[in-house]
Formats: structure tokens, sequence, C-alpha cells
């Protein structure tokens, strides 16, 4: 028996624990929060089954007008999206249209905001009142006041989409990059105009798509948290989110919140399930064949209504509200306008170096973010591998990416809810630390880590690792000497990939910071009421700068879509 | 006493059996060849020497200890193999020189030691002047070299050469056979190679094992494989042939327009009724006159079907007379024959092979 052990033991192979491991993590990363999340909507702190909370959190008309008017935000922005991000999408990828490169550089600007920053900046142009469109309203039609009020429901909706239009843009476009022309010619030939032919041939071969991305864009709105808080509060309504937050306010209700995430949990799972049925779907041979030769489209004399429709969406979503931003985070009171006596550096040197406060929250912001990334980015390593070299059973594998992946379908606002329920007693009392914001992060990423991980993984020919294997190196020597060289490149740019999203999160965040730990993005949050705008774009230009820059190395390791392309998306 | 022995290996694949009873013994020194169709189940084979797949049963054993075996399969880097992969597995990232020199490295040895030994190696492949050179700055046939010079360098136990030769154009490829097997009269190391392409094998094998879906079919030094096969499936894999049926008639064998007593064939065992006989196209000669045949010799009359020029040879279609049967024979160039002539075709009955009826 001894003897059998001990040939097992040699036999075993070593890595084995590592996978036991990564495995162990995922479960208090993944599984555990999830499940307490269900736990809590349904126990008493004494641990006996009720549903008291559920009637709490839909017993009152006020609560249901929340998911009332998330669903409505969701499909009037979702609707919106597609208003700005088809028509973008069709004339950067299929049309002569001038100026591309502008509309391009604003998209990714576009993408570059935070949207809760955009929301600030739309305070500033559309507020009741005092805000710059109002002013030239004002000031052009001779009226008392002006008629925009930006805390509405429509407030919102433009908003919301102004963010969320990026996804439908690069959907569309990848649908149509891959549409070859000889498809329109088909149809031209047959005697269809250039309009009939879009309509009837084009639009219906990049529906699949379109449809994928108006989802992915309700579920975006309805799980945004940022931008509803400070514009819906004000306007004196709520939606899912909103009223979340509320049931967190002293003391928190975690069972009522567990509750009333539910729908929203719901919801995201099943649209997710439709859109991945969708896009895999085989019946539209354009998507997934090769593009054959490819000709813009001609537009003739419509070619400058076209661009000017494209910049007047970029306006909305990137030149106006970064505009004013820069404005504030420069003047030394916002309100007195654009000259040169009102320009100072003192907002941005006080948040930068004097106010403590605002000083350890960009140190945090970096600190969490670069942690949650390189747990999120190892943890996808490990099981990313695990699977693709099928260290395990085929199904097990697939349960482990399943697993991984869960994450991208879970509001943000929903996980902190788990990790609350999940972490802040005994044995893992992590609230209050920096590290729940950290694995939050981590958790909230790790799908994006997974995704581009697997896509490392893929593209090394296990055959080089049997190689050094053969030659009497263990898998680790393997990993050390071949795989870790060749995937340097490709870790970097994931690692940045990961940092973006983790340096700018609020949802999770604004559940689970403390008072030792806040983040750039939960501090513009809570200074947002104090009416500071030149605090408030300060701290936005400071999350810009450190995006832009993270940006531009990601260029340089991965070429100008990586931020742009599907998968990131 | 065997190198490496495979009892009753076998590895199946869900519901799928990849190899099936496997039996094998390598004596040291030996150069074998694994030789059959794709899927047919020899590089799981390999790989499970290698100790990159377990058995589902049966044992491997080298130098008379167990390495493989269901419940427990000692990895890989334990082995004292080396192997030759078909992408090469060159790593990019290392140059020639530590491509070649990283086994050496693993083991421990010194290295002014290792700079000797990967300079030795180097001449030997040709290689001397690229030693600082990047994987992606070589050749197919260089990055072939590579490969080999990294698996030899280290002194292996047994040497496993995955299709090593399927990537490169034909003329490498010829040239990198009589490389291999120069190498190995050379170093004299234990090796198994696995291809698809029977030349391959012919050239460089002491012994080739031919297999078709995850069996064995026949293990024989090469001469043995082409002349004497023992199945259809090999007589049909290794080269061209004419199958040819007859029928037990007293002390001869009736086949379509010939007959061949009994006691010039050579059998495994005592014919049956129905008899398959297996005679390759070089071993049938075309004439205009009747030859006087002589002893071992069958001479039948037929006329000339159909017929190819492919310049090293004629590639001709006889159809026996009164008889269905055709007939595939090689002539040389110079012996032209018209279609629909009538011609006699002369069997050396010492080249019929008798297929066993499975």
């Amino acid at each position: 028996m001894r003897g059998d052990f001990a040939q097992w033991w040699r036999h075993r192979d070593k890595s084995f624990w590592v996978w036991l491991l990564a495995v162990a993590v995922l479960l208090v990363l993944v599984i555990n929060p999830l499940l307490r999340l269900v736990l809590a909507s349904f126990q008493q702190p004494n641990g006996t089954f009720t549903l008291a909370y559920y009637a709490a959190a839909y017993g009152r008309v006020r609560h249901l007008d929340a998911l009332i008017n998330s669903l409505v935000l969701g499909a009037s922005a979702a609707t919106l999206c597609l208003a700005f991000g088809l028509p973008l999408a069709w004339a950067l990828s299929r049309t002569d249209m001038p100026g591309k490169g502008l509309v391009w550089v604003s998209i990714l600007g576009t993408f570059i905001i935070p949207p809760y920053l955009g929301a600030v900046g739309w305070m500033l142009l559309a507020g009741p009142n005092a805000g710059w469109l109002n002013r030239a309203f004002v000031a052009l039609a001779g009226t008392d006041a002006g008629p925009f009020n930006i805390y509405s429901m429509p407030g919102l909706v433009l908003v919301t989409a102004c963010y969320s239009f990026p996804y439908v843009f690069v959907f569309a476009k990848s649908a149509l990059d891959l549409l070859s022309s000889e498809m329109e010619d088909a149809a031209n030939i047959l005697g269809a105009g250039t309009l009939r032919t879009t309509l009837s041939i084009t639009l219906p071969l990049v529906l699949p798509a379109i449809v994928a991305a108006f989802i992915l864009v309700f579920l975006e709105a309805i799980a945004l948290f940022g931008t509803p808080a400070l514009l819906a509060l004000p306007g004196r309504f709520h939606v899912v989110t909103t009223q979340l937050w509320q049931f967190f306010e002293h003391p928190p209700r975690v069972g009522v919140a567990a509750a009333f995430a539910m729908p929203l949990l719901c919801i995201t799972v099943l649209l997710f399930w439709v859109q991945h049925r969708i896009t895999r779907r085989k019946g539209y041979v354009a998507l997934t064949g090769k593009g054959g030769e490819r000709r813009p489209v001609r537009l003739g004399r419509w070619k400058w209504p076209l661009l000017g429709y494209c910049l007047a969406v970029c306006m909305l979503s990137f030149f106006l509200p970064m505009v004013v931003i820069c404005q504030a985070a420069f003047a030394k009171a916002w309100g007195r306008g654009f000259s040169l006596d009102n320009l100072t550096l003192r907002n941005l040197h006080f948040t930068l170096f004097e106010n403590s406060l605002t000083r350890n929250a960009t140190l945090h912001t970096f600190l969490y973010g670069g942690a949650a990334a390189v747990i999120a980015l190892a943890l996808a390593l490990c099981l990313a591998y695990v699977v693709h070299r099928q260290l395990v059973s085929r199904r097990l594998g697939d349960v482990l990416s399943f697993v991984t992946m869960a994450p991208f379908v879970i509001p943000g606002i929903v996980l902190a809810i788990g990790f609350y329920a999940a972490y802040t007693q005994p044995p893992l009392a992590l609230y209050g630390t920096a590290w729940i914001l950290i694995l939050a992060f981590a958790t909230r990423f790790l799908p994006i880590a997974y995704a581009n991980s697997a896509a490392a993984i893929r593209s090394i020919n296990p055959e080089l690792e049997d190689a050094v294997r053969i030659l009497g190196g263990t898998r680790f020597t393997a990993i050390r000497h071949v795989v870790a060289p060749l995937l340097k490149r490709s870790l970097a740019g994931a690692f940045i990939v990961v940092f973006i999203p983790a340096t700018r999160e609020l949802s999770a965040a604004i559940f689970l910071y403390s008072t030792n730990t806040q983040v750039l993005s939960v501090l513009l949050f809570d200074k947002s009421d104090e009416g500071n705008f030149e605090m408030l774009a300060s701290i936005g230009l400071i999350l810009v700068f450190i995006t832009v820059v993270l940006i531009l190395a990601g260029f340089r390791l991965m070429g100008r879509d990586f931020m742009l392309r599907r998968t990131a998306a | 006493m065997s190198k490496l022995v495979l009892r009753n290996v076998s590895r199946s694949f869900g519901n799928a059996a990849a190899v099936e009873d496997f039996t094998l013994s390598l004596q040291e020194g030996e150069f074998v060849s694994l030789l059959g169709p794709s899927g047919c189940g020899k590089t799981t084979t390999l790989r499970m020497i290698a100790g990159f797949i377990a058995p589902s049963t049966g044992t491997i054993e080298l130098d008379g200890k167990v390495i493989s075996s269901p419940a427990s399969s000692l990895p890989p880097e334990q082995r004292q193999m080396s192997m030759i992969f078909q992408s090469y597995a060159i790593w990019p990232n290392m140059t020639v020189a530590e491509n070649v020199g990283f086994g050496l490295k693993i083991r421990k040895v010194r290295p002014d030691e290792i700079r000797r030994r990967v300079g030795e190696i180097l001449d030997t492949v040709q290689l001397g002047a690229l030693r600082e050179r990047y994987p992606a700055e070589l050749s197919g046939g260089q990055q072939q070299r590579v490969a080999l010079a990294r698996a030899i360098v280290v002194k292996p136990a047994v040497l496993l050469l995955d299709e090593p030769l399927s990537n490169l154009d034909a003329n490498l490829r010829e040239e990198m056979r009589f490389e291999i097997r120069r190498l190995h009269d050379e170093f004299r190391i234990t090796t198994l190679y696995v291809t698809h392409d029977q030349a391959e094998a012919m050239i460089t094998s002491d012994r080739i094992v031919v297999m078709s879906k995850g069996r064995i079919e026949q293990i024989d030094a090469p001469y043995a494989v082409y002349g004497r096969p023992r199945t259809r499936f090999v007589a049909g894999f290794i080269g061209r042939t004419n199958f040819v049926e007859g029928r037990l008639a007293g002390d001869a064998v009736q086949f379509p327009g010939f007959r061949v007593p009994k006691s010039a064939l050579e059998a495994h065992g005592a014919l049956a009724d129905e008899v398959l006989i297996s005679v390759r196209p070089q071993s049938i000669q075309l004439a205009r006159q009747q030859s006087l045949g002589g002893a071992g010799h069958c001479c039948v009359p037929a006329r000339v079907a159909l017929r190819a020029y492919l310049g090293e040879y004629w590639d001709y279609q006889v159809e026996l007379s009164g008889a269905k049967q055709r007939l595939r024979v090689t002539a040389r160039p110079q012996e032209v024959f018209e279609v629909g002539e009538p011609v006699w075709v002369d069997v050396d009955v010492a080249q019929l092979v008798v297929i066993g009826t499975d």
C-alpha cells in the first residue's frame, strides 16, 4: 500500500495543487457571494427562512415604480443608442464619408469618459437655470428660463445613451466589416438602388449583431448606478440601482436589498442567454464567413449631412461635456464662464496634492485597480491554462469556464450586495478593508481577463510545452521559460484592459468602500451633492488622464483596435 | 534485454478506441517506425510512450521498470526521453544555441560543458554558423535540424519522432530522411518514428510496425513488409499491388486465367478454400512471345486494356484472356505495347504472396 502511494505521488503532476488553489479562489470570488446573495434574501439573522424581505422590497408602490423606471430607462436608452450607433457604424465601415478619423477618435474619447463623469458634464450643460445650454437659450431667445432639465427621465435617457452607444457602434461595425460588397452587388445587379439594398440586404445581414448590441446596452443601462444616482436622485425619482443603494443607507438592509436585486439579476441572466443564442445562430453566413472584396458606398452629396449627424452625436457625447468639464476643472468658478482671468491650476493642484482625501483616493484607485487586475489575470490565466490544456476533464473544464465567465452577467451592484452578504462577518470579515474592494473589482473583471487569457493560451502551440517536458522540465519550467516569455505582450495588454475599468468602477465600490478606502469614483460621487463642480471636474480629469495613458500603452502593445474590439465590449 | 516494452497497451477517448492491444518491444539502439494512415492511433501510441497520455489498459516499461500503467504514469519530464514534434516546437523566444542547450541546462550540466556539446551537435547537423540566430530567422529545414539537435544532445534513453518531416517540401523531405538515418547510425539512440509516409519508414527503419484502426497489422523489416505483406491492408497500404482471388482445387489453386500448384505458394498455415494473393506490378513481366516460363513461372495470355506513361516507367493494365481479372503491370520505358495488343503475362510464382483472409 505504501509503495502504491509512493508511486502515485511520484507520478502525480505537481502542478495539480496550483489548479486546486485556483478553483478554491474561484469559489471565494464567484460562488460564495452569489450563494450568499440568494441566501440573504430568504434568511433572517438567526438563520430561519423568511419571505419578509421580499414583502418589504415589493410591498410599496414607490419600489415598484423604481422597477418600471429601470425598464423604461433601459428600453429608451437602448433605442436611442441604436439611433446614435448604427448610422456611425455604417458611415465608418461602408461609406466614403470624409472625416472618419475625427469621428473614430471621438467615439474612442466617449469610451474613455466614465459614464458618471459624462453625467457631471451634462449637469453643467443642462442643469436647470445655471446650465450652459439653458443660459445660451435664455441669451438667444430672451426668455426667463431655459427649457432643459437634465434631472429628468429624458435627461437620464440621453446621458445613458451617450455613454452606451459605443457598444452598438462596435457590434454593428464588426458585423458590417465582415460583409462583402459582393452581396450588395448581387442586389444592385438585380436592379435595387443603394437605399433599397441597404435596407433589404445590408440591414438584415447585420440584424443579429444589432439585436445583440441592443440587449447589451439595455442591460448596461439598467445596471448603471452612477448616472442615475447623479441625475435621478435630484430629480426625485428612483431606478432599481438607486433604490438598492437606499436600502443600504444606515442601517443597511441587506436582506431587502438582496430580494430587490433578484429581478435585476434574473432579467440580466435571461437576456444574456437570449443574446448568446442570437449571436451563435448559424443562419447568417455573413457573420461567420470571410469578407470578400469590399468597396465603400459612394455617398455623393449625402456625405455632408451624414458627417453632420455623426459629429452631432459626438458633440453630445464627447465634445460638449468634455469642454465644460475642462472649463470647470481649470476655472476659479465655473459659472463665470470662458475667460482668461477665470483660469487657474489651483483645483487640480488642490485635488492632487493638498487635499489628503483626494490624494489618497488617487493612490487607492491605482493600487486597488492594479491589485485587482493582477489577481484577476493570475486567476484567469491559471483557469484558462487548466481548461485549454485539458488538465481537467472536458466537463469540469466547461463548468470552470462557465463559473469564471459568470460575473459578466452579474450587474456590479448585485455582485457588491453578494460580497457584502458574504464577507461582513467571520470567517472572512473583509468589509471595511481594501481587500473587499480589490476582490470585488477582480471578480467583476475576471471575465475580461479570462477571455483575453484564453485567447493568449490558445495562440501557443501545446507542443512547445511538451518539448520542455520531454526534455526533463516540469510544467512550471515550461511556463516560466516558454509560456511566460511568449505571453508577455498579450498579458500586458490584458492587464490594461482589466485595469482601465477597475480604475473607474463605481457601482460595486459604492457599496463596499469605507472612509479609509475611498477611490476616485466614489469620491466623485460623494462630493457631487456639495455642488463643488470645479473639484468634481478635476477628479474626473485625473481619471480620464489615467485612462488615456493606459490606452496609449495598450495601443503600443496591441494595436489601435484593442479597446474597440467586440471581445473587449 | 529489451529497452522499451509495450504490453497489451490500449487507449480509448470516450467510447472511441484509439489504440487496441498494442504489444511491441524495442531493442537497445533499434530504429522502429509506426506506419499507418492518419487516425490509426500511431501518434496516440507515441504520446503514451512519452507520458503525455496514460494508457487505458496495459503497461509500458523502460529498462524493465513500469513507467506507464492505467493506475499511474510517470510524468514526461522524468522519463529521460526526447521527442521531435510535428510542429518542431522550437521555442521562438530562445536562440538556436539556447534551444539546443535547454535540456542540458535542466540536467544541470556545467555551462562550459553545455557550450561544448551544443557546438558539437550543431556542427553535426551543419548549423554551427547559426547558433545565435532566432528560430524566426531560420528556414523550415534548419528548424528541423535544430529540433533534431535539441533532441539528440541530451543523449535520451529513447528518441521519439512524431511525423517530423510532414511540414517540409518534397526535396528537403527526401534529404532529411537520410539525415535522420545517418544521425541514428552515428548515435545509436533507441528510436521510435511515427509517419504516414512509407518511403520515410522504409529508408530510416530497422523494423516497421504497420498500424490500421488502432491495431497492429504487421511488424517486420522493411523488405518483408513490402515483399511479404501479411494482411490485405498492409499489401494495399505499402506500395501498389494486385489482389487476385483463387479457389483451392486438389493440389493446385485455380486463379482466373491461370493455375498454381499448391506447393509453390508459401502460406502461413494451411490454405483455406478461398485464397487471396497479392502480386506487385513490378513482379509481372509483359512479352510478345510466350516465354518458356520454366519452373516457378506462369505464362498467361492477356490483352492491354489501359496504359499510362510516367516517364520513369509504363503503367499498364492488362486483362487476362477468358477472365474478368485485370492486373496492373509496371514496365520499363522501352517496353512499349499498344492498347488492345495481345500480350503474354509472365508471373513469378515466388512473388505471389498469400494474404490471410480476414
